[in-house]
């Protein structure tokens, strides 16, 4: 597509057409209450408010509230109520209000949605989309600030996915809606109102969950990252480049399936990597992928693989997060400990 | 003092206040009648009182039958514990009543949840013992296709099965089926957050779920004094806008009877019901318990004198129901039941390492097909170390 030149004197073109992560997420949902008329959406407040983030924003005038129904104020019961709605053929889609609130609900998670499938040897699949907004950044009191994703992949049975732009929250929903299997969809918050060129009435083709794609390539390092940590890696890559460091970008968008062949492809092509997420470094994310990094692709690394992370700590009150939240500093500081010098 | 008792400008006394606003739901008065929420006074009896006269008789006939064969499966699977053959047995000696009636009020299209002591409502079902027992056995989570008897899998964690017969219940009546679930759970399974979120949403929902709470006296160990101080566990029920029933567990015509009219009523259109069963536990929690650690004979003993099986045989006799010859046949039926188990049981059963892998997930991840090679590879080498 061309856009004619804007000279004065001519009428501007029409402009690209933009949206927000907020609004992707809320379009994918649309499509698949319109498409597939097995999917409900249920949780708190996602019916006459539209979700406190305004991600169900009118799906229950334009779907009735069966289809979006506003649920008591209890996680467990909405997980378990989609259990059995799943059961009987539906396709339920839950909100979690915010990721600390999500934590009630984890029972009904661990115990029956990871595992039906498995324990009824494939006879009573539960295709459920478990939708949380994750994740710190927003100036949230506690509890609302919580990067969760490690509970989850630690729980065999879950698929579990985290767009970092605006056409993959469009994209990785409707894939999360589409699988037969559960999927958590942690949605990163502070990237909700983020903007980008997205035509949400021509929407890319829905790819299969588990590809990570690579953001910024590079030739020096990679900062393997996903969810709100991926402008922070762009930030930072843009950065290095002004200290002469070609830092490539990995975002991984599905934490499970882990797409192995795409890192090691890209980390044997390097030698370097640094890990970045905003959840606590011990025994999350980062030091699975370190460690399976290290063990695939370890005669081809000049330096250890880093983890730059949130601190071991419970999540600052919202005055104090920024000290927490991995930034660029941290970033470039962990490049510049690659071993440059052999 | 704190800031907040200052009252420089505080009205005088006698001065009216204002009622609440009308708009808030409740405001003003409950918004409903709890009245006829409210349980029976006392657990309903069926046998022995004039009750008994109106009720069908071949229905109380096939009730009798189904206790003889659910007593004789309680027994043979207990010894099956001491045999070996199955890895643990919760028995619901003394349940059979509830068991037996639970599964009798369904139709074929509605849905039973039950927990791990239900394995007897599930053969009751239809399903073959083999396949209900498999969890115990230890040889697959689940025996039988849940889609094919609408029966949920055995729930060991508390309660959890609730939601998911709300859940279900939910999705039948979105669709405009009239289908209802029954959803089974214990005393101590009240007490446990999603029994309240399950009665909570299916009030709310209006979804046709019958909850069957037996109160067998004990949690494991914990008599239900320890576990509740309501008036009753069917008066729980009124506080989520539920209607509460209260029945003798050990009446099996009386199970039948008020289970049979709260299904009715979920199917309907009206909602949930609540019924609690007051029955008792006759053996130990597991064949892994020691009952004598907080129960005495003396208990155990009152218990066996209100037993479901001599209940309904002791009217039927009484009423010229059921004779020697009746008699007899139930118990060879339930003799045929306990050898089949015994032959199913006795043999070994056939097991495939690789099937770990089978249903995690749709597709299996790149990770678990690497991880199947490595067991594959593990017994390659076993087969060869033979």
């Amino acid at each position: 597509m061309t856009t004619a030149p804007t000279a004065a004197g001519t009428a501007p073109a029409p402009a690209a057409p933009a949206a927000t992560m907020a609004q992707a997420f809320n379009t994918a949902l649309r499509h698949a209450l319109r498409d597939d008329p097995s999917v409900h959406v249920l949780g708190e407040d996602v019916g006459t408010l539209g979700g406190v983030f305004r991600i169900t924003d009118g799906l229950a005038a334009e779907f009735g509230d069966d289809r979006c129904t506003d649920t008591p104020l209890a996680e467990a019961g909405i997980l378990g109520t989609a259990v059995g709605m799943a059961m009987y053929g539906l396709r339920p889609v839950v909100e979690m209000q915010f990721d600390a609130f999500a934590y009630p609900a984890f029972e009904q998670l661990v115990s029956h949605v990871a595992k039906m499938r498995n324990r009824t040897a494939g006879r009573m699949p539960l295709p459920i989309t478990i939708r949380i907004p994750y994740g710190g950044g927003i100036g949230g009191v506690e509890h609302h600030s919580d990067s969760s994703e490690a509970y989850y992949v630690h729980t065999p049975g879950l698929h579990v996915v985290t767009p970092a732009t605006v056409g993959d929250a469009y994209g990785l929903l409707r894939a999360a809606i589409a699988s037969d299997d559960p999927v958590v969809v942690l949605e990163p918050k502070r990237l909700y109102w983020s903007k980008a060129a997205w035509n949400p009435e021509a929407p890319a083709a829905v790819e299969p969950l588990g590809r990570a794609v690579l953001r910024r390539p590079g030739t020096s390092a990679v900062l393997i990252t996903y969810g709100p940590s991926l402008p922070v890696c762009l930030e930072a890559a843009e950065a290095a480049a002004a200290e002469g460091w070609d830092v490539g970008v990995l975002d991984l968008r599905s934490l499970v399936p882990f797409d192995d062949a795409t890192v090691c492809e890209v980390v044997r092509g390097v030698g370097r990597a640094v890990v970045v997420h905003e959840a606590s470094g011990f025994a999350g994310v980062g030091a699975e992928i370190a460690a399976r990094v290290t063990e695939r692709c370890f005669h081809h690394l000049e330096a250890p693989v880093l983890r730059v992370t949130g601190f071991d700590i419970p999540y600052p009150p919202p005055m104090l997060e920024r000290h927490h939240l991995p930034g660029v500093d941290r970033i470039l500081d962990a490049l510049a400990r690659l071993q440059w010098e052999d | 003092m704190t800031v907040l008792d200052q009252q420089p400008d505080a009205a005088g006394p006698g001065r009216p206040h204002p009622a609440p606003p009308p708009w808030h739901p409740g405001a003003q008065a409950p918004r409903t009648d709890p009245a006829p929420l409210l349980p029976d006074p006392a657990p309903v009896r069926a046998l022995g009182t004039p009750a008994a006269s109106s009720l069908d008789p071949e229905l109380l006939r096939g009730l009798y039958r189904r206790l003889v064969a659910g007593r004789r499966y309680n027994q043979q699977a207990t010894t099956l514990t001491k045999q070996g053959r199955l890895a643990v047995y919760p028995a619901s000696t003394g349940q059979e009543a509830c068991e037996v009636a639970a599964a009798a009020v369904l139709r074929e299209d509605d849905w039973l949840f039950p927990s791990y002591r239900d394995t007897l409502a599930v053969v009751s079902r239809g399903v073959d013992p083999l396949e209900a027992l498999t969890l115990l056995r230890g040889d697959a989570h689940s025996g039988w296709d849940p889609v094919r008897w609408r029966t949920a899998p055995l729930s060991t964690p508390l309660a959890t099965q609730l939601p998911h017969a709300v859940g279900l219940a939910h999705a039948a009546r979105l669709r405009g089926d009239d289908v209802v679930a029954l959803a089974m759970v214990g005393d101590g399974g009240t007490s446990e957050g999603d029994f309240h979120e399950a009665l909570n949403f299916a009030a709310v929902l209006n979804a046709p779920v019958v909850f069957l709470v037996q109160n067998n006296g004990y949690a494991i160990s914990v008599p239900l004094a320890k576990q509740s101080a309501a008036p009753s566990l069917a008066h729980k029920a009124v506080g989520y806008g539920v209607p509460g029933r209260l029945v003798d567990g050990n009446d099996a015509a009386a199970v039948h009877t008020v289970l049979a009219e709260a299904v009715e009523h979920a199917r309907s259109g009206r909602g949930p019901v609540l019924v609690e069963a007051v029955t008792y536990r006759l053996d130990p929690h597991t064949n892994a318990d020691d009952a004598g650690r907080y129960r005495g004979d003396d208990e155990v003993a009152a218990w066996r004198a209100h037993d479901p099986v001599a209940l309904m045989e002791r009217h039927l006799r009484d009423a010229g129901l059921l004779d020697d010859e009746a008699v007899r046949q139930a118990a060879d039926a339930a003799e045929e039941l306990a050898a089949r188990m015994r032959e199913e049981f006795h043999a070994e059963p056939k097991l495939d390492p690789m099937s770990l892998f089978a249903h995690v997930y749709a597709e299996p991840t790149p990770q678990l097909r690497e991880q199947a090679d490595q067991l594959a590879a593990e017994l390659d080498a076993e087969a060869v170390a033979r």
